[in-house]
């Protein structure tokens, strides 16, 4: 599964920086059905966590409520640099993974 | 004769078809006191103590941008620990739960949600002392001016 | 000199065919505050998954043949203004393409592969991907010679009368734009910024799927994704679309 997450180019240690991610995914409710009127199963990303340099910062258990391409931004702490690491999985078992590095100077 | 009675027949049947569709987009709020009282552990949350940014009407229930700032020093002695988003008329209510940490520096997050029609808003928030607060706020949903059922 | 008055000439007779309304705006211009900017964002236009999964194509083989960038290098150079001039026509098919159909061209004539599906997250990437490499650069196509008769057809068709709602394009893009529809916006019906993420499909989609999406909406029979019709449309609305700028992914409604 396709997703990215960014973080600012650079951040001073003890700084607050937001983190960005966004996921290609349908999150498809399972209440809309296709053209031969045929529902569509629900399928969508229900668990997502944030790790940078190893530590947990964020999580979130998300659910048909969410927007299609779920878009979510939060903030971390910087303390270390290192990579910064998002893991999502859906419904049906399938994972995701999106990483970047975070420069702390 | 014959003949109104297959079309009243076919009314009926055209009628129950098109139920659901009616039903979906009509669909009442629920009551969510339950749930909010049930992710609240029982307590009563104190009302406010934060800030909610969702436009007050929202061109598309399928992508409403959310910003949700609670009030914390977001230290590691107290900070926010979940955020829980509830949206009442949803037919699953349950939107989302964003866990932070005193490591989050600031208790803030921005998403998009879908909002089954204009409705009521909640979003509680769990803080590191036990407590609870809830924020409200109405979103009134608007439709596109144009049918597509294209594709 | 002749040469010049030649062109300033051709400008003018070509200003007048496809004049349209004045001054023209991107279809962005139309969109609420939020989705303006979230279509300025690179990162949040959700578009622009759809540009990432195109970059990562750019470079993947999908036949015998070489990969796109075997034979192209790096898109930001090779493919730089290219999406602007399309719809074009094509010596070698013998008629006007657009920009998915060329794109399709090649991976079934020189990658050796399977053509890929209209609305297809392969070729809306590619396309996407490509399209963004003209972001910035005036939309530019050629509507003489032998893309004349498909610009013809197109400008017959954003004037006809269609569906049960008898209404033609330039009912509401030339003589009612900027009015409110509901609680929409008529645009002008530049097609400058697309493929675009529209939240109403909540995926991106491409400009034939929004054109057959005018066509429910007035409930005509919708046309076929590559049928002539959809692509001499196309061709008219760029050729109408003169000196605005691309911007894809656009974001939609």
């Amino acid at each position: 599964m396709l997703g990215r997450v960014q973080v600012p180019p650079k951040v001073k240690r003890g700084e607050t920086f937001e983190v960005r991610v966004l996921i290609q995914h349908p999150m498809e409710t399972g209440f809309r059905r296709d053209i031969n009127g045929a529902v569509i199963p629900a399928h969508v990303v229900d668990r997502l966590v944030c790790r940078i340099a190893g530590r947990e910062v964020f999580s979130a258990e998300l659910g048909t409520g969410v927007a299609a391409n779920p878009y979510i931004a939060f903030f971390a702490r910087a303390e270390q640099g290192g990579p910064v690491e998002v893991e999502w999985s859906d419904d049906r078992g399938q994972k995701g993974r999106a990483v970047t590095t975070l420069d702390v100077g | 004769m014959r003949r109104r009675r297959f079309l009243a027949a076919s009314g009926v049947a055209l009628a129950s078809q098109a139920l659901p569709v009616a039903a979906q987009r009509f669909q009442p709020a629920q009551d969510v006191g339950p749930l909010l009282e049930k992710l609240a552990g029982g307590k009563r949350p104190e009302p406010g103590g934060m800030k909610l940014e969702v436009p007050q009407i929202a061109e598309n229930g399928n992508s409403v941008p959310l910003r949700i700032a609670v009030e914390s020093p977001m230290t590691a002695t107290s900070y926010v620990s979940a955020i829980h988003v509830v949206a009442e008329r949803n037919p699953r209510p349950m939107v989302a739960t964003f866990r932070l940490g005193p490591h989050s520096g600031r208790a803030e997050i921005s998403t998009r949600i879908r909002l089954a029609g204009t409705q009521k808003l909640r979003v509680l928030a769990a803080m590191s002392d036990g407590h609870f607060r809830l924020g409200e706020v109405e979103v009134l949903v608007t439709s596109a001016a144009c049918l597509d059922e294209s594709l | 000199m002749s040469a010049r008055l030649a062109a300033a000439l051709a400008l003018g007779a070509l200003g007048a065919a496809a004049q349209g309304p004045q001054p023209p705006q991107g279809g962005s211009h139309f969109q609420s505050a939020d989705l303006r900017a979230l279509q300025a964002d690179d990162f949040a236009n959700p578009g622009m998954l759809w540009a990432a999964r195109g970059e990562a194509l750019w470079s993947q083989k999908r036949g015998e043949g070489p990969a796109c960038s075997s034979c192209h290098g790096e898109a930001s150079k090779s493919m730089r203004g290219v999406a602007a001039s399309y719809p074009k026509h094509s010596p070698a098919l013998g008629k006007v393409l657009n920009l998915e159909q060329r794109i399709n061209a090649c991976v079934t004539a020189n990658q050796k592969g399977p053509a890929l599906a209209w609305e297809s997250d392969e070729l809306l990437g590619l396309t996407t991907y490509v399209a963004r490499q003209s972001n910035g650069m005036p939309v530019e196509v050629s509507i003489d010679g032998p893309a004349a008769g498909a610009y013809e057809r197109g400008r017959t068709l954003y004037f006809e009368r269609q569906g049960q709602l008898n209404l033609a394009c330039n009912q509401c893009h030339d003589a009612n734009w900027g009015k409110t529809l509901l609680a929409e916006k008529i645009s002008q019906g530049h097609p400058v910024d697309w493929p675009a993420y529209r939240m109403e499909w909540q995926k991106l989609g491409s400009l034939q799927r929004r054109l057959r999406a005018c066509y429910f909406g007035v409930r005509a029979a919708l046309p076929d994704f590559g049928s002539p019709e959809l692509v001499a449309l196309e061709l008219y609305l760029a050729a109408r679309a003169r000196g605005l700028s691309a911007s894809v992914p656009g974001v939609r409604r």
